[in-house]
């Protein structure tokens, strides 16, 4: 008998494409991912610690079932990291540990959170969602009545408009991509359209905006463009094919595909319509972005596109030189993603990354792209373009047309450095360096 | 029943809204005129929402050391809570500190916010006049209003804020993020 040798690329085909060893994405395609792996193969059966025959867990029976799954003991540290307020404890956030996580549906457990005020424990039998405003009929709905409705179902991302705030700063972060990065998830959200329940209601002309309120302690409102909601809105009842989790909004929640996470109102309990924003503290003071000029930029609502790498980056180590799959993830508020490219030399060359399928628009979208690393010292970027034309910026371009206090809305090229003993930094670049102040960090908190 | 029938019953029973391919039932119930005023708790830049009451910055003071100085601080500092006034920096400064009296627009966005979310360990528990001291007081800080004000829906309306004009609208407007790299 023979065995089949696996096809291996050719010389040629490993040729790279772009600088510091970045190799063709069609190479994916056409032998997978286990080529070049053959000599990392041979260190992990050393003869002298040859596996049993039977490994240990095969000669007891297995655990009994579960009413509700959880992830292995063994992953317990894939975990979302909680930055709150000390002196309020539902006050702040927890970042996705995108960093570790595959594909693009994020697990309910570890979508992102952001809370003013808390979890509301809210008894889905005693909640309400009000709709009034200028509307024909003022309308007040519970959940068995909404559970009625046709439903739609959506994937797409929601991510805060604070996400990667940390990147304003002078000087670079170093937490886990996911734990500086990851206040932003996606998921399939099912719910009834927004424009259904506000057709019945009867939208008067004057209408533009939908004020939202959540029944949490904060009650938080937020205001929303009519046109938006009406268009892509849901009012989203299950995450993931199940009902929601407290944490993002049980039992009832706006998504506005495409928009800040904070205008996805959680535990929604009143949509009221109107000709202007409410101009809400979550408007004003927050989620508006301080320019050099002292001026702020306000409603800057939509979620800009961005890729982000999530291997290698930081949060990893690379156990040596060899061939690697770099990957990520990229999005945009805007549309599809049209092009992902990748650069192993400091941005001097790219080269166009594989996108997984199905590329959907205003959802992660997965990238890829396989890589020899010859051990050097190399500078990793990515930068995403969507389907409207926009090209994610440069952290330099935001600095000079931002400054470093706007604290929302970052959606810079980030830059990771590979050391050659395989440690990862993240890293600005040369130009980034404007020379003035102390390196402090940002200047507002979450609270 | 007739054809004809049936479809006048079916249309009877259900809304078809514009640009849904899908009937759906019309199940919510009309909203008593109580529950909307009740529930409402939304201020407008115009004063829409604003309720009667009143109170002013030397009761006000007295409130925000009772419910908001522990986050705060004295004089609204800032500690774990947001600085409220007296910045030492302005928005244009290395670091800047934005507070209600250099930043927020609107006033009225003050009495929204301590009414619906204020203080964090019992929010809702302010009476009218207590949020409307506390307005005061706040406004205060920075001289935005003379200390001597009697905050009411009438005297809020007339505060304009030294920031109103700081804020540049990219969702309607076309600065920056609005245009395609």
């Amino acid at each position: 008998m023979h065995s089949k040798t696996p096809r291996q690329p050719s010389a040629t085909e490993l040729e790279p494409v772009a600088g510091n060893g970045l190799l063709d994405r069609r190479l994916l395609l056409k032998y997978g991912l286990g080529f070049g792996a053959s000599g990392a193969l041979a260190t992990l059966l050393p003869a002298a610690a040859a596996p049993p025959a039977r490994a240990p867990w095969m000669n007891e029976p297995g655990d009994a079932f579960s009413n509700y799954g959880r992830p292995s003991d063994h992953e317990d540290g894939v975990i979302r990291w909680i930055s709150d307020n000390a002196d309020v404890a539902g006050n702040g956030v927890s970042w996705t540990p995108l960093h570790s996580l595959e594909g693009t549906i994020v697990p309910n457990g570890l979508h992102f959170e952001r809370h003013h005020n808390g979890i509301p424990a809210i008894d889905p039998a005693a909640h309400r969602l009000l709709v009034h405003g200028l509307v024909d009929r003022e309308l007040v709905f519970d959940l068995d009545r909404l559970l009625r409705y046709p439903m739609q179902s959506r994937i797409c991302f929601i991510e805060c408009g604070g996400n990667s705030n940390a990147a304003w700063n002078r000087t670079p972060p170093q937490a886990a991509v996911g734990y500086f990065n990851g206040l932003v998830s996606n998921a399939e959200w099912t719910g009834i359209p927004l424009r259904v329940l506000l057709d019945e209601a009867g939208i008067k002309g004057e209408a533009a905006w939908l004020i939202a309120e959540g029944a949490d302690a904060f009650a938080m409102q937020n205001s929303i463009p009519l046109q938006p909601a009406l268009a892509e809105g849901l009012l989203a009842l299950y995450q993931n094919g199940e009902r929601l989790r407290p944490e993002n909004g049980y039992p009832m929640r706006l998504v506005i595909p495409g928009l800040e996470g904070v205008r996805n109102v959680k535990w929604v309990r009143r949509l009221m319509l109107a000709a202007e924003p409410v101009m809400a503290r979550n408007e004003t003071a927050r989620y508006t972005d301080l320019l050099p000029s002292g001026k702020a930029r306000q409603f800057a609502m939509v979620m800009n596109a961005r890729a982000l790498l999530t291997f290698p980056a930081s949060g990893h180590e690379l156990p040596g030189p060899g061939y690697y799959q770099i990957k990520g993830l990229a999005w945009s508020g805007r549309g599809r993603i049209s092009r992902v490219e990748v650069s192993a030399d400091d941005g001097a060359s790219w080269a166009d990354a594989a996108l997984d399928e199905p590329v959907l628009a205003k959802a992660f979208t997965r990238f890829r792209l396989p890589w020899r690393w010859d051990g050097q010292r190399v500078r990793l970027k990515a930068r995403a373009t969507d389907d409207s034309g926009y090209r994610q910026p440069q952290r330099t371009e935001l600095i000079v047309e931002r400054g470093h206090h706007a604290f929302y809305h970052f959606n810079g090229i980030l830059t990771f450095e590979i050391n050659p003993d395989g440690t990862i930094r993240h890293v600005y670049d040369a130009a980034d360096d404007d020379g003035a102040g102390d390196g402090a960090d940002i200047d507002a908190g979450w609270f | 029943m007739t054809r004809l029938m049936m479809m006048a019953l079916v249309t009877a029973l259900t809304s078809t809204p514009a640009g849904s391919e899908e009937p759906a039932p019309a199940l919510g119930e009309p909203a008593p005129a109580e529950l909307v005023q009740r529930w409402d708790l939304s201020v407008f830049a115009d004063g829409r929402g604003l309720p009667a009451g009143s109170g002013d910055a030397a009761s006000g003071k007295k409130i925000y050391e009772r419910h908001c100085i522990a986050c705060h601080a004295a004089g609204g500092a800032g500690a774990s809570g947001d600085r409220l006034g007296r910045a030492e920096m302005g928005l244009t400064d290395e670091y800047p500190q934005k507070t209600i009296a250099n930043f927020w627009p609107y006033a009225t966005t003050l009495f929204d916010f301590i009414r619906r979310s204020k203080p964090f360990n019992n929010p809702g528990s302010l009476s009218n006049d207590e949020v409307y001291a506390l307005t005061a007081y706040l406004l205060s800080l920075d001289g935005v209003i003379p200390e001597d004000t009697v905050m009411g829906r009438e005297t809020l309306l007339e505060v304009i804020m030294p920031n109103a004009d700081g804020f540049i609208d990219v969702w309607q407007g076309d600065t920056m993020n609005s245009e395609p790299r």
